[in-house]
């Protein structure tokens, strides 16, 4: 079984599973006392999973195997490696948040409500540790209702067509992935996902193959021009549904393209990179723009979360180390920075009840202690050093320049318009003068409020200060994957000629060549 | 704990204990903590420069924490100690220190005093970062994190809108530097494999003369590292171009102008161009681009410095003008003086930032210099230090001497150096000098309307509300320490008549005692800081010996050189010196009409000047106006108008539609089916006679 002699991914699910069946049959408090309990569990099996994940050389890449044959050649496989482990870390770290978000906010149907929660961890769960490939597919088109339902019922005035465009959108791309894998079962005999990941498919057949993956993936990224249910969906959802659509749903597009489409159709990968690329690089500097002239918050965070996405993809496609690191680093920032942003719209909303920028204004005056963690979470955001997201834009930015120049540069204007369009949100916000009295007399943060954002706040730190944590369970499995890619990894744009052996006298009288050549030298050792 | 651990992160703890305590802690338990550390660190910067002066002393890393490793690529937090970081240690603990000291007394007023000093240590603690950087990626942190300090500080008072506008110009401006920064760092890595700055710098020399293929063209390998990496040099020191944020970030408290906008971040581009001079140095044609903009810089900022009437932006634009000196020394490839006028320069430019700032305390918060006149006598100490500050500046010195003031020791071997240089560096000694002209000018104009002549003070708002309030009751003030600058310098008031004379029944004072010792110990480094260290800096034997344990690739020869240079080379920045002092003193002191027919003459030129070459209009109508026009054309046009009309809503219509007509066939009657079925029968009929 494993090392901990219980199967922990089943009971990580069922946990959840168990808390929703109680909450549909419980109270409005009952129910948010069973829900955060049953989070809180899961939150500790998570961390008690973390701690048991073996990270030491020569690791197992698989850990936490289970398997239980249903029928045919369909099983209940489980089992992770390091980028699923830290992938259900960020889920079940943001899940008891999303519970204290919706404490008050929430206020009919509170039981069903906490039920499509927890069903949805279930579910979220299950597609970061599933090994069957229709067992993936079951939990990644399932995850969709829940997020129907909490759109369609719990959210905003507009909410129907929000829901609807949710559904319809990610259900269309995901049909065709649907085919592929019925196709993939067949011609390699198996569906067994790590099985899969080392059978080499036809170049030719990769792909059609490839192209049914991302149509799915591409929308749940979401990449552009499939990314207009993301701000619709964003706006009309309530808080916590907002958080964990940002926080963990966007993130199983990217884990699907590190988990499906670069190891079983690395030649595929590779001869579609440019379309990745160009996608990318159209979102980076077209949803930035977008962003900058929104009036509603929640629509001007989704339009970033879009450009961020961007981001992760260049990153994977830019086949190598530091490329697909950054992106998982981008995604686990993200994760977390755009969730906290969105807790952040939340509470300001829960307290005067509207997302129009304009409404507010000066909160630093009566709300310090938001606009601290606010400016920190907007910080996290624009990229700084010190900070989560840094260091996973950083790492895939300079991946893709391997790859291509060009690319690189495009994407990293995201900086300067990631920096205008979240200091332009944070002005308009927490600094000036209060303009409006309801707005200027809002309590600031209440302890369960702080509860909620704190943790995020040192996460990101963390993540900034120390991202060996992260990177450290991840490295190996990413080595592999970069392994299996390599024989298909498209040449770079640079193309480095050796320097030409230096004359000593090719120096102007004025420039001191050599003597800086050995001072260099000196300098050199002195390291 | 070494001491250089201490060094840099007792500001950051400092920080932490202030902001996070904020008001719960109190102001004066906020002060103290601030200060107090920032003394302890000066205290401990010295002996550690001191020991590099002495020549006894290597360079050495200290190591602090793993950071960020992928693949090959390796980062860790790391304490780089030489003889580059020991100078920069002293510049910036030092007037750190003193700008804490001084703004006890300036934010006085302050309600939200532990915030203010929370944000100063932690600009400090991220200034220190950036010069004890071992890599590129930790040089990158301290870089964004003063970036961060100096958002925060100009946005300081928040309630103003030009305050938060400034402070985000700066941040986003500061962002495009950081573009080029951050994809020089990604070509370095690429090309070096390594983002250790010593390794960099040993394996430079050998990637001279290799190609790179990079956006599509090739090119000199070192040359593209090199701007690329200049051009975050550029943002952050306020260059030509990307200076734009510099003069509008005055919107901040004034002693931050003193440290951020003077004395330190500006100068981190210098800095950064020195650490990396032996790469810098395997390009001809970056050295090149380094000094023309730098000498561009250098004069177009001293002709806008001659015509603004806010005395913060004068020394704002003076010290624009200041960075452009220094990275034409960089570009000709006298990094030591170089990093002379910055030490120097932080002394005197501190001073007059922090002078300046003792006069607005004075005036009730009067920035305009229209406003001023004749506080000589009521502000002695101040007027005293100003001038020394100013003396300092001009570069007043007798050459072939030793006797001078600490500009005119490095400013002038600047001048030597890029004549002696030849090739860009001609050019940028005659720009040089020119500047010099104008800087003695502004710098002289600046001391005469302040001090001299007849006061002006009955014109002011400020003062008019201080008298009010005086006679009225007490102390109700709105914002007391807001500073309003850039509001008299519109074009619509450039053509006011001359001011009203008279004081006002006003009665400046002199600022207290903990304003007064910075200005103090800073005139003592504005007169004999050249005297002092320029044998270790600039001379040729004593300068290899000082910053040979220090990447700086120092240049014996070009320092013999300009030793050597002709005598009207040498005698030329005196004579434009004493030829602006005695313009300045014509024009503002004996003939003051002549401004006013000066500008009534060459209204043109002295409206551009004024407007600082129309470069704010420029960019807003290149950069902001169009970035929100396509911005909101993507949005209505592109997702609403285009993917979501032909996506969704476009299927869901068709949907919709195509029911509609399929409707209309299920029309129930039998014969309509019957006519179909025959069609397709003849259809189908006819298609298998033909096909066979």
């Amino acid at each position: 079984m494993n090392e901990l002699g219980f199967p922990i991914l089943s009971f990580m699910m069922a946990v959840p599973m168990v808390g929703a069946a109680a909450c549909l049959f419980s109270g409005a408090s009952t129910a948010r006392t069973i829900a955060l309990i049953a989070t809180l569990v899961d939150f500790a099996l998570g961390i008690l999973l973390w701690l048991s994940f073996d990270q030491g050389a020569g690791h197992a890449q698989w850990q936490f195997q289970e398997y239980a044959p249903i029928f045919g050649r369909f099983a209940w496989a489980m089992g992770i490696d390091g980028i699923a482990l830290t992938l259900i870390a960020l889920t079940v770290f943001l899940m008891p948040i999303c519970i204290l978000a919706s404490w008050d906010s929430i206020e009919k149907r509170v039981g069903e409500y906490m039920a499509a929660f927890l069903f949805m961890e279930t579910l979220m769960i299950g597609v970061f540790a599933a090994q069957d490939l229709f067992l993936f597919y079951i939990f990644f088109e399932a995850g969709l209702i829940p997020m129907y339902l909490i759109i369609g019922i719990w959210g905003g005035v507009n909410r129907i067509y929000a829901s609807y465009k949710f559904f319809l959108y990610t259900l269309l791309g995901s049909v065709l992935m649907l085919i592929a894998m019925l196709w993939m079962a067949r011609e390699a005999g198996s569906t067994d996902i790590p099985t899969l990941m080392a059978y080499n498919f036809d170049p030719q057949v990769q792909t059609w193959l490839w192209l049914a993956f991302f149509a799915s993936f591409a929308v749940k990224m979401p990449m552009w021009p499939v990314h207009t249910w993301l701000p619709d969906a964003h706006v009309q959802a309530p808080t916590a549904g907002s958080v964990i659509l940002a926080g963990v749903l966007l993130k199983m597009g990217g884990y699907g393209f590190i988990r499906f489409s670069l190891p079983m159709f690395p030649e595929a990968s590779a001869q579609f990179a440019w379309l990745v690329f160009a996608l990318s690089m159209v979102a980076v500097v077209y949803t930035s723009l977008v962003a900058l002239v929104q009036s509603d918050m929640k629509k001007l965070i989704a339009y970033s979360s879009v450009a961020h996405m961007a981001i992760v993809t260049v990153g994977l496609f830019a086949f190598n180390q530091a490329g697909i690191e950054g992106a998982m680093m981008v995604m686990l920032g993200h994760g977390l920075v755009s969730g906290a942003l969105f807790l952040c719209v939340g509470v300001i909303y829960d307290r005067l009840h509207t997302r129009e920028i304009d409404r507010y204004g000066g909160l630093s005056i009566n709300m310090p202690k938001y606009a601290l963690l606010f400016m920190l979470f907007t910080m996290a955001s624009v990229g700084l050093p010190g900070t989560s997201n840094f260091v996973g834009e950083f790492l895939s930015l300079m991946g893709v320049y391997e790859a291509s120049s060009w690319v690189a540069l495009v994407c990293t204007t995201g900086i300067i318009l990631g920096a205008a369009y979240m200091l332009y949100l944070y002005r308009r916000i927490c600094f000036g003068d209060q303009k409006n009295a309801d707005a200027a007399a809002m309590p600031d943060l209440t302890a369960r409020e702080l509860v909620m954002l704190v943790p995020i706040g040192l996460s990101v730190l963390w993540m900034g200060v120390y991202p060996e944590s992260f990177l450290s369970p991840m490295r190996g499995d990413v080595q592999a994957l970069v392994a299996r890619i390599a024989p298909a990894k498209p040449e770079g744009d640079a193309k480095l000629t050796a320097g030409k052996p230096q004359p000593a006298a090719a120096h102007g009288a004025h420039e001191g060549g050599h003597e800086g050549e050995e001072k260099h030298a000196t300098a050199g050792e002195a390291h | 704990m070494t001491s250089i651990q201490l060094i840099v992160f007792l500001p950051l703890l400092a920080a932490i204990i202030a902001g996070l305590g904020n008001k719960a802690l109190g102001k004066l338990p906020a002060k103290l903590v601030t200060t107090g550390a920032l003394f302890v660190s000066c205290a401990l910067s010295w002996p550690i420069f001191l020991s590099y002066v002495a020549g006894d002393a290597g360079p050495m890393v200290v190591p602090v924490l793993h950071w960020l490793s992928s693949g090959s690529f390796e980062a860790a937090w790391e304490l780089r100690v030489d003889a580059l970081t020991a100078v920069m240690l002293v510049v910036v603990t030092s007037v750190s220190a003193l700008v804490h000291l001084y703004s006890w007394g300036y934010m006085e007023e302050e309600p939200d005093q532990p915030r203010f000093f929370a944000y100063l240590s932690l600009f400090t603690f991220a200034m220190l970062m950036l010069v004890t950087a071992n890599n590129l990626l930790q040089m990158f942190f301290g870089w964004e994190g003063v970036g961060l300090a100096s958002y925060l500080l100009i946005g300081f008072w928040f309630r103003k809108p030009s305050a938060s506008a400034a402070a985000i110009k700066a941040f986003v401006v500061n962002r495009v530097g950081d573009l080029g920064f951050m994809l020089g760092i990604f070509g370095t890595y690429l090309v070096f494999d390594t983002i250790s700055i010593p390794d960099i710098l040993a394996a430079a020399p050998g990637m001279a003369g290799s190609t790179i293929g990079f956006l599509g063209y090739r090119f000199d390998t070192m040359t593209v590292l090199c701007l690329l990496l200049f051009i975050g040099a550029c943002g952050k020191s306020a260059q030509l171009g990307l200076h734009t944020w510099l003069p509008d970030a005055m919107e901040g408290p004034t002693p931050v102008s003193a440290l951020i906008h003077a004395a330190t971040m500006v100068t981190a581009g210098v800095f950064m161009v020195c650490r990396l001079s032996p790469m810098f140095e395997t390009s001809e044609t970056a050295l090149a681009v380094v000094t023309y903009v730098g000498a561009a810089t250098c004069l177009f900022a001293a002709t806008v410095g001659t015509t603004q009437n806010d005395i913060k932006r004068v020394i704002a634009y003076s010290t624009c003008s200041q960075l452009g000196y220094m990275f034409f020394a960089a570009g000709v490839g006298a990094y030591g003086a170089a990093m002379f006028h910055l030490f120097t320069h932080a002394f005197f430019k501190a001073l007059l930032f922090l002078g300046a700032g003792s006069v607005i305390h004075a005036m009730h918060h009067e920035q305009d210099m229209r406003y001023y006149g004749a506080l000589r006598k009521e502000i002695p100490i101040t007027f005293w230090a100003m001038t020394a500050g100013t003396l300092a500046i001009t570069g007043v010195g007798i050459p072939g001497t030793l006797f001078g003031f600490a500009g005119f020791f490095s400013k002038d071997s600047i001048i030597e150096s890029a004549y002696a240089a030849g090739g860009p560096g001609t050019f940028a000694f005659l720009i040089g000098v020119t500047a010099a002209l104008l800087t003695s000018f502004y710098s002289w104009r600046l001391v005469f309307l302040t001090f001299f002549g007849k006061a002006r003070w009955a014109g002011s708002e400020h003062i008019q509300h201080a008298v009010h309030d005086a006679h009225g009751h007490g102390d109700h003030h709105d914002h007391p320490d807001e500073e309003d600058s850039g509001h008299h310098d519109s074009p619509s008031h450039a053509h006011v008549s001359a001011p009203v004379i008279g004081t006002a029944g006003y009665h400046p004072h002199e600022s207290p005692l903990v304003m007064l010792i910075p200005l103090i110990v800073l005139s003592i480094g504005a007169v004999a800081a050249g005297y002092v260290f320029h044998h270790a800096f600039i001379d040729a034997e004593g300068g290899a010996e000082f910053w040979a344990p220090s990447t700086l690739a120092f240049d014996a020869h070009l320092m013999h050189a300009s030793h050597e240079v002709p005598l009207w080379v040498k005698w030329s920045p005196f004579a434009v010196m004493a030829t602006g002092l005695v313009i300045a003193y014509l024009a503002y002191l004996r003939n003051t009409d002549w401004p006013a027919k000066f500008t009534a003459h060459f209204h043109v030129l002295y409206d551009f000047l004024l407007n600082k070459w129309y470069f704010d209009e420029l960019y807003d109508m290149l950069f902001v106006k169009p970035a929100f026009a396509i911005g909101r054309f993507f949005w209505k046009r592109g997702d609403e108008g285009t993917i979501d009309r032909f996506g969704p809503n476009g299927m869901a219509a068709l949907v919709v539609a195509g029911g509609r007509v399929t409707r209309r066939l299920q029309s129930g009657y039998l014969y309509t089916y019957a006519l179909v079925m025959l069609l397709g029968l003849a259809a189908a009929v006819t298609w298998a006679i033909t096909v066979s």
